[in-house]
């Protein structure tokens, strides 16, 4: 494997991460459960699929296959997706959607922060642009995981389930293989031990203040970043493809 | 036709963001730099946030404005760092801002921290500092939504980002 072609799967992979949560939050758009909260996750799918334009863009630079962003975006099949299995889950109720996200952004700002000193100069520089917006987007997912922990009898119960659904899930995000072990090495990519101990401490922070606790089971799903998915990718491709597939070369 | 850099600005004076429409492309501090070389004008932008979909517009409105002042050879880049921070808004644009009801950008401490430190963002309508912040995002990625406990407006907060 060449450094190009490990780097092509990388930024994929984050741009996918991107894209594909960035999706699941616009399904919320005109459907949140009050208005500030349907403008705020609008904003973020808005943010995420700005980071998955830059990402994919990236891409598409790297790949032989695929040219544009729009390409990779709408025209792969399922198995070439490489996002983690945690951001293409549904949004179930508003605890779900809160704690995917949670978990989502206290992983992504350790990584952007430590991305901004890559030896690659386009990844420093998507990762120093989407690292501002992140910073709000954990904020925002780490403040209403506290309100609803720490809320009502229902509210505590709801999201400690959606906890207990979700966390399996998140091993994920510190999936590692060929091409990552050969991007560390060329300092391109940071190692993920800082990140991971930053994430778990964030996680340990926000859930003591919540008063939620984590799920004593040791169950981890992974296989997205391998191209493997779960059932609910299909119809988000379905929905989110449609119209490139039906119109090609749409542009808006 | 012989044109000077600092036409090029006056003209962009002329450029509004199209969420924000008393806020020119130079009080945003949107344009990074402008150049002219053998009679070709070169301009760099920066995206405020990068899914924002004025950016487009933007691009194509200082291309018509070129195009109205018989300006042909231009070159528009965009580039994402240095990244696009508040501290750029010219204090023209932030009394513009607050003349036009929106309450400019706070000097915020960093966002790092996980929880929001209680920032006093002072009422544009009545100038009150009794204000309370109804959420981080409002009605465009740039802007939060807050209200005044003193006269009970509701008012957007053009959010501090850096
Ligand atoms: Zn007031």
């Amino acid at each position: 494997m060449t450094t190009k072609e490990a780097l092509y799967k990388y930024v994929l992979r984050l741009g996918d991460d991107s894209l594909i949560l960035g999706q699941r939050l616009s399904e919320l758009c005109g459907h949140g459960p009050i208005l500030e909260e349907d403008i705020a996750t609008t904003n973020i799918s808005l943010d995420l699929i700005g980071q998955a334009t830059l990402f994919l863009e990236y891409a598409g630079s790297l790949s032989n296959e695929f040219k544009t962003n729009d390409e990779l975006a709408f025209l792969r099949l399922e198995k070439d997706y490489l996002n983690v299995l945690l951001v293409e889950q549904p949004n179930g109720h508003f605890g779900d959607t809160i704690m995917r996200q949670f978990l989502f952004d206290a992983f992504r700002l350790p990584l952007l922060t430590k991305l901004q000193d890559s030896k690659d100069n386009t990844l420093s520089s998507i990762a120093e642009k989407a690292l501002k917006e992140t910073k709000y987007h954990l904020r925002h997912s780490s403040e209403w995981v506290v309100r609803l922990g720490d809320g009502t009898e229902e509210s505590h119960h709801k999201i400690q389930e959606s906890l207990n659904t979700l966390y399996r899930y998140s091993h994920e995000l510190f999936f590692v293989d060929e091409a990552d072990v050969l991007l560390q090495q060329e300092a391109i990519i940071p190692e993920l031990d800082d990140i991971k101990s930053q994430w778990s401490q964030t996680i340990k922070d926000v859930l003591e203040m919540a008063t939620l606790s984590l799920p004593t089971n040791n169950w981890k799903f992974e296989g997205g970043r391998m191209g493997r998915h779960s059932e609910h990718m299909g119809y988000l491709l379905a929905e989110m493809q449609y119209m490139q597939r039906t119109y090609p070369n749409m542009e808006w | 036709m012989v044109i000077s850099e600092g036409e090029i600005w006056e003209l962009l004076e002329g450029v509004f963001d199209p969420e924000v429409p008393v806020l020119s492309v130079v009080d945003l501090g949107i344009i990074r730099s402008v150049s002219i070389e053998k009679q070709s004008v070169y301009i760099t932008i920066t995206p405020t946030y990068i899914g924002c979909p004025a950016m487009q517009t933007i691009e194509k409105d200082i291309e018509s404005r070129f195009a109205d002042s018989k300006i042909n050879n231009y070159k528009i880049t965009t580039s994402i760092s240095p990244a696009w921070t508040t501290d750029w808004m010219s204090k023209k644009g932030r009394e513009k801002l607050k003349a036009y009801g929106i309450a400019p950008p706070q000097n915020e401490p960093d966002k790092s921290s996980l929880f929001a430190h209680p920032v006093i963002v002072p009422c544009p309508l009545c100038d009150s500092d009794d204000t309370k912040m109804i959420s981080q995002f409002g009605s465009t990625a740039c802007k939060g939504h807050y209200q005044c406990n003193k006269c009970k407006e509701p008012f957007d907060y053009f959010k501090c980002f850096r």
